[in-house]
């Protein structure tokens, strides 16, 4: 059995941890490019959403290298993703990839079954091990975001521009020769020295901007076109509420083990969406509302074309915008998505919130110019 | 003077119509429907609605539009889940929200949640939670909600023998053309609100039936044979369209009295999506039915429609025809 996953932004970092300290066979697939994409765009339906279609390809790209297992998660919807794992399944079997699909999940709360899937992946069931690997697993994805947010930080105070995108270009590369949660601590460590010690303007106060959104289409690099350090690199700080590791804590610890959850956006997020409708609606409102309590300056939201949370989330931003007098973009994506229609539109929305600042900071009222 | 209640006439309108309108009536309301899917609805809809919507909910923001100036309230319930262990769609879940926060100048919405993913015994604590905003005496809201469960059984029961729903909520039977070919037997899947509307399908039901079709749609088959065909499932599926749709799909390919089989989606609809393509993949892979797939959205010619309609019931009847005598030398 060898396994494979698909990626998601930093997520193959928190797998590789977690494959490699259960000493399982695995590839990783080679990073989201126009190609995989291209593959899964031929096999996936037309209009499924964008996280499939890239998965997709991630499958298949790894296939040819030799995996025959994928691990994902699952869940019971009511978002598309809960059957992913059926979708990719039937696709992949009709055009010759011979591939088996072992979805992480509680289907229906039958424990039994569960465990007899990790069981399948870790060849035996030795719990003290098990736990062990989860906590240091979890550890592993805490660093990783920590590590992410402070590249959040540095970018747009950085003196020399692109100097902390070349360290953390680097530690993402780098991470793939090393091997077990003990070692990619450790260079997630140097990685942060790296870029503790580089140059930076402290006294800066840039733009803040926060980042909503569907979980795979904010957190991947590729599919956002890197908007993180597109954002850093126009001088702007971002924040992403939604991480890998809170994502692994929220939906697949805390759906087993019975904790309490956080639900310090569920409480925001109340006036406006009354209900959990299922993906990341009620993060995206719930943290829209925190961060223009927090001050932010902007919110851009980011989901795939046909998300169906989202376009409920979209539907009632407005009436977000408008209470809490904070600027919103709706950014969608698709295998179509063209680069320079993109950050025309980024760069015109970090424009405005700049003038906007501005104004404010002078105190002037608005007078438009007669020519 | 009776509180009027309006209910837009599209998406569950043609699934539980006959429920809600029992139900309200029962408590002293007076129900108002908004009307016929227009043109001028469906552009309404388009305009108000976000561009990435399906199209049955802009159509939904259309109707809200059309209807309510007339009414007191507006029953825009949270439709979470039907059925147990299933949702409906996210949207679905969303809906009132959508609209309070779209919508400008509404009158009072009735969005209680409606949810029987746990158990369906919710539904009377549901019913009792609506009826409140007419009447207070729980005994009457009792009465009025076993009247509904009776109407909408015999609905179903209508349904289920074969009478296409629109015939009975519109109380009139559509008049079909005589026609002289062998009749087919053409099963239909899709959401119900998609197979039932005749403006946005631009009358496929009808214009099936007029060409010696008779339309079989997935309301049509009973529940049960629905759960045990599911069960070759690998994983349950969670969505309650999903399961009918797959499960009908199913039974359509075993029966062996079905000609053809057409997917009428809609363009952006997420459930669709998946559902179609599955459905698809099974259909091609384990018999030899014909399949074809209708999207439709706000732009749909109807031509492009009776074309491809039209091609597909040929190529059946010319498959009978033909099959057998075809010339050995090509």
């Amino acid at each position: 059995m060898k396994i494979t996953f698909p990626h998601m932004g930093n997520t193959y970092i928190v797998a590789k941890s977690l494959l490699d300290d259960f000493e399982v066979d695995y590839v990783i697939p080679p990073f989201n490019s126009k190609k995989a994409l291209e593959i899964g765009t031929k096999y996936a339906p037309e209009m499924s959403c964008l996280p499939l279609k890239i998965n997709l390809g991630n499958y298949i790209e790894a296939f040819e290298e030799g995996a025959d297992t994928v691990l994902i998660t699952g869940g019971c919807g009511p978002c598309r993703f809960g059957y992913y794992c059926e979708m990719s399944r039937e696709i992949l079997n009709d055009n010759g990839f011979n591939m088996d699909i072992l979805t992480l999940e509680l289907p229906n709360g039958n424990l039994k079954e569960f465990m007899k899937r990790i069981r399948k992946l870790t060849g035996g069931f030795n719990i003290p091990k098990v736990i062990k690997v989860v906590k240091d697993t979890l550890h592993v994805s805490k660093k990783v975001d920590s590590l992410e947010k402070l590249t959040f930080k540095a970018r747009p105070r950085e003196v020399k521009k692109g100097s902390v995108d070349r360290v953390y270009k680097d530690f993402q590369k780098d991470i793939l020769n090393v091997k077990g949660s003990k070692q990619i601590l450790k260079s997630i460590e140097n990685t942060k020295n790296k870029i503790m010690r580089l140059e930076i303007d402290k006294d800066y106060e840039p733009l803040k901007v926060g980042i909503v959104g569907e979980i795979y289409t904010t957190i991947d690099f590729f599919t956002n076109l890197n908007i993180d350090s597109k954002l850093g690199g126009m001088g702007v700080e971002v924040d992403r509420a939604i991480t890998v590791s809170g994502w692994i804590t929220e939906h697949i610890l805390k759906a087993i083990i019975p904790y309490r959850k956080d639900i310090s956006y569920k409480e925001a997020s109340k006036p406006y969406l009354g209900a959990m409708i299922g993906g990341h609606a009620q993060e995206t409102i719930g943290n829209s509302v925190l961060y223009a309590n927090m001050g932010y300056d902007g919110i851009i939201q980011i989901y795939p074309l046909t998300c169906m949370p989202e376009i409920v989330a979209e539907s009632i931003l407005p009436s977000v915008e408008r209470d809490h007098d904070i600027p919103v973009l709706t950014l969608i994506l698709d295998e179509m998505t063209g680069e320079a229609g993109y950050i025309t539109r980024i760069e015109a929305f970090i424009d405005l919130l700049k003038k906007r600042k501005e104004r404010r900071e002078i105190g002037e009222e608005l007078i438009l110019s007669g020519n | 003077m009776k509180k009027k209640i309006g209910i837009p006439k599209c998406l569950l309108y043609y699934q539980y119509y006959p429920l809600w309108k029992v139900f309200f009536e029962e408590l002293g309301a007076e129900v108002i429907l908004s009307d016929n899917t227009t043109k001028k609805i469906m552009d309404d809809g388009v305009k108000l609605c976000v561009d990435e919507a399906c199209l049955p909910i802009k159509l939904f923001y259309g109707h809200v539009l059309n209807i309510k100036d007339k009414v007191d309230y507006l029953f825009i319930p949270r439709l979470t889940s039907v059925s147990k262990n299933e949702y409906i769609c996210p949207k679905f879940g969303g809906l009132p929200d959508m609209i309070k926060h779209t919508v400008k100048d509404l009158p009072k919405i009735i969005d209680t949640e409606i949810n029987l993913r746990k158990s369906k015994k919710k539904a009377f604590t549901t019913a009792l939670e609506i009826g409140q905003f007419f009447v207070s005496d729980k005994t009457k809201i009792k009465k009025a909600f076993k009247e509904a469960i009776t109407s909408y059984g015999e609905y179903r029961k209508k349904v289920k023998q074969g009478v296409i729903p629109t015939d009975i909520l519109d109380k009139k039977l559509s008049v079909v053309k005589k026609n002289d070919e062998n009749m087919l037997n053409i099963a239909v899947i899709g959401h119900s609100y998609n197979l039932y509307d005749k403006y946005t399908n631009m009358n496929m039901i009808e214009k099936l039936k007029n060409n010696g079709i008779n339309v079989i749609t997935v309301d049509m088959v009973d529940g049960k044979i629905i759960d045990e065909k599911v069960k070759q499932l690998n994983k349950q599926m969670f969505w309650y369209f999903g399961r009918k749709a797959i499960g009908s799909a199913y039974h359509f390919m075993e029966t062996g009295e079905i000609d053809g089989i057409i997917y009428l989606m809609a363009f952006g609809c997420g459930v669709d999506s998946f559902i179609c393509d599955f459905i698809e993949r099974k259909i091609r892979k384990n018999s030899e039915i014909p399949f074809i797939v209708l999207n439709i959205d706000e732009h749909t010619g109807e031509a492009g429609m009776d074309t491809r309609l039209e091609a597909f019931t040929d190529m059946i009847r010319w498959r009978y025809r033909d099959e057998n005598n075809l010339s050995a030398h090509g």
